[in-house]
């Protein structure tokens, strides 16, 4: 057991950490006075006081993190944050403690699938705790850790590799891995300021603005209102979230190389840009001459506006509506469903595979199909004019099939439970892809309160496995990762 | 002159050849003793042995009263280091160095005050250049350019069907379209050279070199060609230095397919190039070569460092059905044995790159200096200079000027007295126009002239930049 009390120590610094996160809702309830403040109250000081024993308890113990520490840390961050985060939901509000906690996980892998109704007559502070947590989970607790712990001298690196999404995670942007965190939270701090401000310019109430420019830069995908973003019928609104989403489903670690030298020249480098933004604006396109088509809509313009903001946003994994699109032909749903799982770029707040992936698996898919044709040809998988090495293709096509058999299981597990395949399917994409909404049952105009017990656990836990890269969760379950 | 050569490999070695033959002293360093026993054995040169960047062994060789100074070993680093030493221990005053890597092409980073190279000459990227031309003129066997591109020189066979063929030269005007002009410039058969006339029949088998302005040279060979595909697929043996750099010139306009023995080298290639198709293999089995469909291949580059396996590679893909072959060949015997036989178009690298060398060394206003048939011609591009008192040529008709047996003016450039607007990155730029005049017996030479010589065998060079000499007695 003093094996991992070097570990347990981060943890109690990263939950006394949290509980401060929790007392911005706290304030926020105390100013409004909307009456949920007790179990603001409650929910600060028990995750305070759970933190400080923990800290007590395991301070003495200084030793560097060892990178298989650094896994199973992000793994308790993950699983065990929502248990503080869920606490305001469950005291205040009639609920399970089951709902409670995949509201929380919900809120914290911004993911966005809700079991509430009535948001719109919710205390201000319950919402501004749903957002607030898309957006401290968006960049992850992790990486904001990774800021501040190195201070404390305790590993930093190791955590990094671990939560960091993508493949290619040897490119560092600065010499310290602290200076990089910081340099990506500052990015994501002036585009969510500028996302908050362009929406109020455009007419929403300062709280909403705060609460929507959270959830949009987080892709998460809760709102203060049961229409969501159809609340406020503007193709203004719309139009800022729809380029805010694009921005934060783009790696920051451009955002952040664009900003320090000033230049737009990181963009053009980016390999995955082209590839996210031609994707999108290819289904797009398509999309709307197909609804357009089967007349779905009157207009074109009305089509594309809808068409072009449900795409977006679910696409990267944001998850606002505007519309029930689960009116639309299935075919249009099963489309948005299907891009949630490999656009947003690596290194984004999005879900899913990532678009760097979906790039390998293709050109390693052209690969083979071109040795067919020359066996003895020479191709070795490029993305830009870098090679990547065989050992990370494979890892890449690991990891894909890791990622269906994930989405199969869990989809079976689903069914078995007496759930019906295109709610059970749509539930499970949608929460491992962090998405939010699914189809059928779960679809945009419903919640995720339709789910049993055992259901809403199954997604919570797709939830995490989806924002853990599966890998990292499954690599702490493996025998060899006890053995010493 | 006394000229200093620093390695002795096959950029040295040919180098040494070149001068040897034209009266200067010559002295050779390398850390090879082998390679300097075989270039005694064969030239009137001086050895030494030795590291080339090293003071003492330069002195050794004799810096302190050299003029020239020619840097070609394998290492870059050596070339710069024995440059600065030459400029600043013993103050050579000419200073040619090799250098591969492009980065070292920095401004300022080659001047006098830091690594003091006078002229940087990089043969794989000559020889590049001089493959990708043959590429896009398929129909030649060498493609040279003169006075900036202005003119150049191409060198054809002539097929038994060809338009030339079995027709005195003089009516090769009337196959042209009105406008283009074009001159024969020497005719080999049986590599012998012939004077060519008005009346000169050209028979099958015969190596034509053509002049033209450089705008012209399209058209004409089109005419030459007609009816012929041009080149899509090309296939490359060997992916070394020039392979590689041979793909990546080529690889935007045409279908690649380069063929690398060493699977190291195959994957570091492939990382490079990004539409080429690189094949690990041997470009001499017939089974691989069959498999990518050599018969559909238009041109067939053999590129490896090994004289042998270019003739067999280029010969295989001859027999198994390529259009075209081209094979780089070291060694001038057996490049004579094959061209025209089983392989089209025979290089040899040497004399390919000494070209850029030669127009350092020579004397007079030599701009630009081309080696034909591997060495055994050269073409001159000269500058005339003076006025009818000091030089033997301007002022003159070509008529009058003294006859030298081989020698003769295949085409003058002239700037005119007036100047033309060109845009040129934006900015308004005053040029002066340049014309290329393709020259008759009545033609007057005037000062600042570019003159191309050719001279089908390699005696007539001294009398040649001789004529062109402004005399001493006038200045």
């Amino acid at each position: 057991m003093r094996r991992f009390f070097p570990l347990l120590r981060v943890f109690s610094v990263l939950l006394i950490g949290f509980s401060f996160c929790l007392a911005v809702p706290m304030a926020v309830s105390w100013y409004v006075d909307d009456g949920a403040h007790s179990a603001f109250d409650e929910a600060f000081l028990v995750t305070l006081m759970c933190g400080l024993a923990l800290f007590l308890a395991t301070h003495r113990e200084r030793r560097e993190m060892k990178v298989r520490d650094g896994f199973l840390l992000v793994v308790l961050v993950w699983t065990l944050l929502p248990l503080f985060a869920c606490l305001p939901f469950w005291l205040h509000l009639d609920i399970s403690f089951t709902d409670a906690y995949f509201e929380a996980a919900s809120g914290l892998t911004a993911t966005g699938a809700t079991v509430l109704s009535g948001l719109d007559h919710m205390p201000l502070s319950i919402n501004f705790w749903r957002t607030f947590s898309h957006w401290i989970g968006g960049m992850g607790v992790v990486v904001l850790a990774v800021a501040i712990l190195p201070l404390l001298g305790i590993g930093g690196r190791q955590m990094f590799r671990a939560e960091t999404p993508g493949p290619m995670k040897e490119t560092s942007l600065t010499p310290r891995i602290a200076e990089t965190a910081k340099g990506l939270w500052v990015v994501y701090l002036i585009l969510t300021l500028a996302c908050g401000l362009t929406l109020w310019t455009l007419g929403m109430q300062p709280w909403d603005a705060a609460m929507h420019a959270f959830t949009t830069m987080g892709l998460g995908g809760f709102s203060s209102k049961d229409a969501s973003l159809g609340h406020f019928n503007s193709v203004e609104i719309e139009i800022a979230v729809m380029g805010f989403a694009l921005l934060s489903g783009m790696n920051y670690a451009t955002h952040f190389l664009a900003l320090r030298q000033r230049t737009l020249s990181p963009y053009r480098r980016d390999a995955e840009i082209p590839y996210f933004l031609g994707v999108l604006a290819i289904s797009i396109l398509a999309l709307t001459f197909y609804l357009q088509a089967l007349g779905v809509f009157g207009e074109f313009g009305t089509a594309l506006r809808y068409v072009a903001f449900h795409t977006i946003s679910l696409a990267t994994s944001l998850g606002l509506t505007t519309a029930d699109y689960g009116q639309w032909p299935f075919f249009a749903q099963l489309w948005m469903l299907f891009l949630g799982s490999f656009i947003a770029c690596s290194g984004s707040t999005g879900g899913g595979i990532k678009m760097i992936r979906a790039m390998i698996l293709y050109k390693q898919l052209y690969r083979e199909l071109l040795l067919a044709l020359h066996p003895n040809a020479i191709w070795p998988v490029r993305i830009r004019s870098a090679v990547v090495p065989q050992h990370v293709v494979a890892g890449v096509m690991a990891f894909g099939f890791i990622y269906m058999v994930t989405i199969v299981t869990l989809t079976l597990l689903m069914t078995a439970s007496g759930m019906d395949i295109v709610t059970g399917f749509s539930a499970i994409v949608a929460t491992l892809n962090n998405t939010g909404p699914g189809l059928g049952q779960v679809g945009p105009a419903a919640t995720f309160a339709v789910l049993s017990d055992f259901q809403t656990w199954l997604c919570a836990l797709a939830m995490l496995l989806g924002r853990l890269e599966i890998f990292t969760l499954l690599v702490v379950l493996i025998p060899a990762f006890w053995r010493k | 002159m006394k000229i200093l050569i620093l390695g002795a490999g096959q950029v040295g070695a040919s180098v040494a050849e070149a001068l040897a033959s034209e009266a200067n002293d010559i002295t050779i360093v390398d850390q090879n003793r082998e390679f300097l026993a075989a270039l005694a054995d064969r030239l009137d040169v001086r050895t030494v042995t030795g590291n080339a960047a090293y003071p003492n062994v330069l002195r050794e060789a004799g810096i302190e009263d050299t003029d020239l100074l020619i840097a070609v070993t394998q290492s870059d680093q050596t070339n710069l280091v024995a440059c600065k030493i030459a400029r600043s221990l013993f103050n050579v005053s000419t200073r040619i160095a090799r250098l591969r890597s492009p980065d070292l092409i920095e401004p300022g980073l080659l001047s006098n005050e830091n690594f003091a190279v006078d002229y940087a000459i990089c043969p794989e990227q000559d020889i590049t250049d001089y493959i990708v031309k043959l590429v896009e003129f398929p129909e030649a066997l060498q493609v040279l350019e003169f006075a900036n591109g202005k003119v150049t020189l191409v060198g054809v066979r002539a097929k038994p069907d060809g338009l030339l063929v079995g027709k005195p030269i003089r009516t090769m005007r009337e196959h042209l379209p009105a406008g283009v002009d074009a001159r024969i410039a020497a005719i080999f058969r049986e590599h012998q050279p012939i004077e060519p006339d008005g009346n000169t029949v050209i028979e099958p088998g015969d190596e034509v070199f053509l002049l033209a302005a450089s705008r012209h040279i399209r058209p004409v060979l089109k005419e030459l060609r007609r009816g012929r595909e041009p080149v899509k697929r090309v296939m490359i043996a060997g992916g070394g230095n020039i392979g590689l750099r041979v793909a990546q010139a080529l690889e935007d306009r045409y279908e690649i397919k380069i063929v690398e023995f060493d699977r190291r080298r195959a994957e570091l290639i492939a990382g490079k190039l990004a539409h080429a198709l690189v094949l690990s293999g041997s470009a001499t089995d017939e089974n691989l070569l069959a498999q990518e469909n050599i018969d559909e291949i238009d041109m067939f580059l053999a590129l490896t460092n090994d004289d042998e396996d270019n003739i067999m590679a280029a010969s295989l893909a001859k027999r198994l059905g390529c259009r075209r072959v081209l094979a780089l060949i070291n060694r001038r015997a057996y490049a004579d044995m094959v061209q025209g036989g089983p392989i089209d178009i025979g290089i040899s690298p040497a004399q390919v790159s000494i070209g850029a060398l030669l127009t350092h060394v020579r004397r007079g206003d030599v701009v630009k200096v081309h080696s034909l048939r591997r060495g055994a011609a050269e073409a001159l591009e000269l500058v005339a200079h003076g006025d009818k008192n000091s030089s033997k040529v301007v002022g003159r008709r070509i008529e009058e000027l003294p006859k030298i047996h081989g020698a003769h003016i295949g085409a003058i450039v002239r700037t005119g007295k007036q100047a033309e607007a060109v845009l040129r990155d934006g900015i308004v730029d005053y040029q002066r126009i340049e014309r290329v005049i393709i020259p008759h017996h009545d033609t007057v030479i005037e000062s600042d002239d570019h003159v191309v010589v050719f001279c089908v065998r390699k005696r007539e060079v001294a009398q040649v930049e001789k004529l062109f000499q402004v005399g001493f007695q006038f200045i």
